[in-house]
């Protein structure tokens, strides 16, 4: 899990610091974006009103890019985000068999985050390791050739 | 460089490291310190091209013995018995040609089965990739001293135009024409772009590239650079690819410290400098206009086109944008020439072509082929043929946005041209082959999930159509689908292909059309009888999307 900044951190002070490390040409927005993501979890408002003041970039268009890509998110996640690929290769070797024992062993739908805040369940494309299909990312581990009944195994690793 | 008697290396791709290469890497440190040994034999990590179901393998030269599916219990055995006196673990050895990329090993003979035949992935698996001299042993760098030395810009393009060189990423664009338009286009700067936006669901060949010979690609863009007077380029790598990024960056820099980028390299009055750009997860940034809007700081949107990106890309400055593939093609066609490259392959398609084999077959991995083989000979010599015996129902090609090969198109040769004439498309080069199990419309199903999910929704026709599409086969799938239902998808593949912007729209249909065109009757049993012939779909006679 990427290192979360505690609270009451000035969420201000860390997006000029960014700024003032990549620079303020629009070309730095996308890599900013993917650290305030990494340090805090998500994009908040707070942080996108202060990139739109350092870069000079209205917030609409900082929203529409956070808003765009599926590694960045304006909404808090879960401190455990799992990222089931739904692509078609894992889909034949038997994804779908793991993505149902998932959604009934978190009781959570696609895209939802469980009210204790631990988990957040998303589906991905592909990711490039199809070799081991079914595969999921928690966090950043990778687990291939997942079978059902190895799921709530793999969850207990995460506390 | 430092002499060591033997090399041990420890395959370290996404796949090995799930299944604990890195504890094998530790027991070897601690197994080798033991003996006393760290001397005399260098112990590295490299990106791998194997077999799934082996990993991780420790390799060892120059014995050239691997060793497969190795624990760190199996370590301090290895270590004594092999390293330190000599004789070859026989029970954890895995032949060569049960490797998938060894089979190719073999000499390629008049007449005999088509063998592998590595340019792509000639170093891949080999070589440290994290070490810039490992890559300068094996003729790195050497073509990069050639163009700068004996050629012209001219020269160097006229060399990838008469190699006959076609874009790896898809579409089959002749490179050198390309890398032409960009030379002959006006401009005070010039770009150079590495695609390796690897996206296309079931193929991983870039990413394999990247991590384990990333110092080909550098070469490659510096070539490129030097060919259409270009001086800054990006590799943009897709954000999920941590380790190719990590080992991207760091060749770089080896390369810059050597001073193979920078300025004026080598007094030849070429300056180059490349960046590293991630991407942040969009399947659409591999399209060249959304690739090039995401490194402005963009919605990876692809643009109008024309103008094309050879005459206004990247800031509006003409811009070669070429897939990882292609790229590393570069250097080994500038070293052997064009006449050698002309050689491999087909007339209308030269070279050779990396293709992920995915789904119900023996054996899954990563081959490189001359173009031209057929489905039936990689289904049966690569991939050892159908896993439990089973028969073969149709393979899909090149990622979601390929097409479905039926059973009738399997000794058809797989190139551009004579795919193109079957109607079918041999896209970014993966092989999902599936047997009788699989369902054509529930595949359809999912390849639609996909787009809708991936459509960028700039232009209508993509983002409402996947949509559209979507539930209509999830109708299908639930037995409430009707004969209006199959005219609707029909032209609805129609409309993405006639009206959306980019490939991405154009090519979503294509599921739809396949399917319909060579599996009709197993649709419509679907649709007539409410019956799903492989038994896979629900057929719950529930509508879940209600459709005007």
């Amino acid at each position: 899990m990427a290192v979360r900044v505690k609270e009451g951190q000035d969420v201000r002070k860390i997006v000029r610091t960014l700024v003032e490390q990549h620079g303020s040409e629009k070309a730095e927005l996308i890599p900013i974006l993917h650290e305030i993501n990494g340090q805090f979890g998500y994009i908040s408002d707070e942080a996108i009103k202060e990139l739109s003041e350092q870069m000079t970039l209205p917030t609409s268009h900082i929203y529409s890019v956070a808003t765009f890509y599926r590694m960045l998110s304006t909404e808090p996640r879960g401190r455990h985000v799992i990222q089931f690929c739904e692509s078609a290769p894992c889909h034949v070797a038997g994804g779908r068999l793991v993505w149902e024992k998932l959604q009934s062993e978190l009781n959570l739908s696609k895209g939802e985050t469980s009210e204790d805040d631990k988990w957040t369940l998303l589906t991905t494309s592909c990711l490039g390791v199809c070799g081991v299909g079914p595969v999921m990312i928690i966090d950043n581990d990778i687990y291939g050739n997942v079978a059902p009944e190895q799921v709530p195994d793999i969850l207990g690793n995460y506390e | 460089m430092k002499a060591f008697r033997s090399m041990v290396l420890v395959s370290s791709d996404p796949e090995s490291m799930e299944r604990g290469a890195q504890d094998v890497f530790s027991a070897l440190q601690k197994g080798l310190a033991d003996f006393g040994l760290e001397e005399e034999i260098s112990l590295s990590m490299i990106s791998d091209v194997s077999k799934s179901g082996m990993d991780p393998l420790v390799l060892v030269y120059p014995d050239a013995v691997i060793y497969g599916s190795v624990t760190p219990k199996d370590i301090p055995h290895i270590v004594e018995e092999h390293l330190y006196k000599g004789r070859v673990v026989a029970e954890k050895q895995i032949p060569p040609y049960d490797l998938t990329g060894r089979v190719a090993w073999l000499s390629a003979r008049k007449g005999s089965l088509p063998a592998e035949n590595r340019i792509v992935l000639k170093n891949v698996g080999l070589i440290d990739p994290e070490n810039i001299d490992d890559y300068i042993i094996n003729d790195g760098y050497e073509a990069l001293g050639k163009v700068l030395k004996e050629m012209t810009p001219e020269e160097t393009i006229n060399e990838i135009k008469n190699s006959g060189l076609q874009g790896r990423g898809g579409a089959g664009f002749p490179t050198g024409l390309k890398w032409q338009f960009v030379r002959a286009a006006k401009g005070d700067k010039k770009y150079v772009i590495c695609n390796a936006d690897e996206s296309e669901p079931g193929t991983f060949k870039d990413r394999l590239v990247l991590e384990g010979d990333p110092h080909a690609i550098i070469e490659a863009m510096l070539i490129a650079a030097y060919a259409v007077g270009a001086d800054e380029g990006f590799v943009y790598i897709r954000g999920e690819y941590g380790l190719a990024i990590t080992r991207m960056q760091k060749a770089i820099e080896q390369a810059r410290a050597y001073g193979l980028l920078g300025e004026d390299i080598f007094g030849s009055g070429l300056s180059f400098n490349l960046h590293v750009h991630a991407g942040a997860g969009a399947y659409i940034c591999g399209e060249e206009t959304a690739l090039i809007e995401s490194i402005e700081g963009n919605r990876g949107e692809p643009r109008a086109r024309p103008p094309y990106p050879t005459t206004a890309g990247l800031w509006q400055k003409p811009t070669v944008v070429n897939n990882v593939e292609t790229l590393a093609n570069i250097p080994a066609i500038i070293r052997n020439g064009a006449a050698w490259y002309k050689a491999i392959g087909t007339p209308s398609s030269p070279g050779t072509k990396v293709y992920t084999i995915l789904g119900n077959v023996n054996v899954t991995g990563l081959i490189e082929v001359p173009m031209g083989i057929t489905l039936r000979e990689v289904i049966s010599i690569y991939a050892k043929g159908m896993k439990n015996g089973a028969a073969f129902k149709l393979a899909q090609t090149g990622g979601s946005s390929g097409s479905i090969i039926p059973a009738s198109l399997q000794d058809t040769p797989m190139d551009f041209d004579s795919y193109k004439k079957a109607g079918v498309s041999l896209g970014s080069g993966a092989l999902l082959i599936c047997n009788e199990d699989t369902c054509v419309v529930d595949l359809a199903r999912v390849l639609l999930n996909f787009f809708r999910f991936e459509s960028c929704g700039k232009c209508n026709p993509c983002r409402i159509g996947n949509q559209r599409s979507y539930e209509v086969l999830t109708n299908v799938s639930e037995g409430v689908g009707t004969e209006q239902d199959l005219k609707d998808l029909q032209m609805m593949s129609d409309q993405l292909y006639e009206l959306s912007n980019c490939g991405l729209g154009q090519t979503a249909g294509s599921p739809l059309r396949d399917i319909l065109a060579h599996f009709r009757a197993e649709v419509e049993a679907h649709t007539k009888l409410k019956v799903c012939p492989a038994g896979i779909c629900k057929m719950s006679g529930r509508r879940v999307y209600q459709i005007d």
